[in-house]
């Protein structure tokens, strides 16, 4: 199964990006800040419209795609955890099973044990901290057992302990066979974790390969501007600044 | 179905028939001559129409607070409430109140005036800011216009209706005003009530409510439909009927999970209970001239609101 960008352009945001995500791989999307990201993300997600290009699931193109198809395949997770009332915590997992017109309990109870929030269950969704928010949001996405889950910095506002927890499940999903897509501002985590890295540079392709070879220090220097060097074995690297 | 269902379901059925009694003369079935007659023509209409009008304010505020996620949202806030009183003023101008029918058709093409204007500029892109914006300018424009036509009103007599109409009643209804605002704000409440999964949706934000596959354009055009028949029909047999749209929701709330989609029905009910036991009360009250219904509710809407800042305030603190 593939998700494709075929010469995408969006707006003054996006310019000409060509590139196909596969499924069972982690890949982060990295980029300074305002390089396009989450423009790519939302496309990837079907939520933009396209000026020039497409995004194609499989043989067919995204935008015509039903609405409701289209969400039993892609999961997305947006970087504003917003929860505007105070629902339980299960029926927000439930969510997850709209497109599906069900809330089959089978999918929601293996969201839910994947996350180790069954102790959550049965409380309400605002009196959870960052953390617990943030496993019961991607627990919502995999209640709907998408083939492809898109999360815009998924790790942003968690401390170190929760952001490698995360990346554990995300990467449990990528190997049950789930494209995982994950815009990264943390270079190290994008390194170690991802299987593939794509950089964006002012809405274009600036590299896009394994990660050493993505984020090389050269590309850190023309995509980012700054000297800084990677330190550290394989898998457990951190970058430094020179 | 849910307890606050069962629950307001009930009180409204024992509030129902007890409503009937109450009034400047409190009616004894088996003692009172002519009782049978003041029932069904005068109190049983009178008590459906608080019912019909209750459920439809109800409804629409507990879907608009859904919609705009946030529980100080008003149905007041699309501009439809008073682009339908700016209707009716029109008829009330002209002297067209003369037909029975007119007020309340120039009341509906008031409502249906607003919601195609709001349409026209919030519709084709679902933006909530947008929307929530087109609501205000609308109910600013159609407020100025009623402004003006009491202003430049032909006679005193042309002002003084406008100006009592405007403060909402449920005076002297009959049954012409039951079947002309039942079918309406039914098929309204049905529209809101069938947005509930979408608004559940958009709890977590407009961007996961479209990846979850809800029709955010599809939604807005809903509710847009929704409100306009319930809050359209509402002005337009009982004029302008503040605060049930903004107090019932807050109070349903805390009787359910908190989803939108389990709120609407419930606030129906506690509308309809609120408006129906508002209206018995301006009746019972021992004043020389009744009450407006409207202003009733306003001096029971605004302290109560108050109230619930403090204890907002309270909370944050």
């Amino acid at each position: 199964m593939t998700l494709a960008a075929q010469d995408l352009s969006i707006g003054v945001r996006l310019y000409d990006v060509s590139l196909a995500l596969e499924t069972g791989k982690i890949t982060a999307i990295c980029g300074p800040n305002g390089a396009g990201k989450s423009t790519l993300l939302k496309a990837f997600a079907g939520l933009l419209q396209a000026h020039a290009g497409a995004v194609n699931l499989d043989d067919s193109s995204l935008a015509t795609l039903h609405p409701r198809e289209r969400a039993k395949r892609i999961g997305y997770l947006p970087q504003a955890h917003e929860i505007a009332w105070d629902i339980p915590v299960r029926s927000l997992v439930e969510l997850g099973r709209m497109a599906h017109g069900d809330t089959r309990a089978e999918p929601v109870d293996a969201a839910i044990a994947a996350l180790n929030i069954e102790p959550l269950q049965d409380r309400r969704a605002q009196s959870l901290s960052g953390g617990e928010t943030a496993r019961v949001l991607l627990a919502r996405v995999l209640a709907g057992e998408p083939a492809w889950i898109l999360a815009d910095e998924p790790l942003a506002a968690l401390d170190i302990g929760h952001q490698l927890a995360l990346l554990r499940h995300l990467r449990a999903a990528a190997d049950q066979g789930a494209g995982v897509v994950l815009v990264l501002h943390d270079l190290a985590h994008a390194m170690n974790y991802a299987d593939r890295v794509i950089v964006l540079s002012d809405g274009r392709l600036a590299a896009d390969g394994e990660p050493e070879a993505a984020l090389d220090v050269s590309t850190l220097q023309s995509v980012w501007k700054v000297d800084a060097q990677w330190i550290g074995a394989d898998g457990k690297r951190a970058l430094i600044a020179r | 179905m849910n307890r606050a269902v069962l629950l307001f379901g009930l009180l409204l059925a024992i509030a129902l028939p007890l409503s009937l009694l109450a009034g400047r003369v409190w009616l004894w079935p088996d003692a009172t001559p002519n009782a049978a007659i003041i029932l069904a023509e005068l109190r049983l209409p009178r008590a459906l129409l608080a019912v019909i009008v209750g459920a439809g304010l109800g409804a629409a505020g507990a879907a608009m607070q859904g919609y705009l996620r946030n529980p100080l949202a008003d149905p007041g806030l699309f501009g439809i409430a008073p682009g339908a009183a700016l209707g009716a003023v029109v008829a009330l101008w002209f002297g067209y109140t003369a037909s029975a029918w007119l007020l309340p058709l120039f009341a509906l093409l008031g409502a249906g005036g607003a919601m195609a204007l709001l349409a026209a500029i919030a519709g084709r892109t679902g933006g909530i800011a947008l929307f929530t914006l087109a609501g205000l300018m609308v109910a600013s424009l159609a407020g100025a216009l009623t402004a003006l036509a009491i202003s430049m009103a032909p006679n005193a007599f042309a002002m003084s209706e406008i100006v009592l109409w405007l403060n909402g009643a449920l005076t002297d209804r009959s049954w012409r005003e039951v079947l002309l605002a039942a079918p309406l704000v039914g098929l309204g409440v049905l529209l809101l009530w069938r947005t509930g999964k979408s608004l559940d949706a958009l709890t977590l934000g407009e961007p996961v409510a479209r990846s979850l596959g809800v029709n955010t354009g599809a939604l807005l055009w809903m509710l847009i439909a929704g409100i306009g028949l319930t809050v359209g029909a509402s002005v337009a047999v009982a004029g302008i009927i503040g605060f049930v749209g903004l107090i019932v929701p807050h109070l349903v709330r805390p009787l359910t999970d908190s989803r939108p989609s389990q709120l609407i029905l419930p606030s129906a009910l506690a509308g309809a209970l609120l408006v129906l036991l508002a209206d018995s009360a301006v009746r019972v009250l021992p004043f020389v001239t009744e009450l407006r219904l409207g202003i009733a509710l306003s001096l029971l809407g605004a302290p109560f609101f108050l109230w619930l800042l403090i204890r907002m305030r309270r909370g944050l603190e």
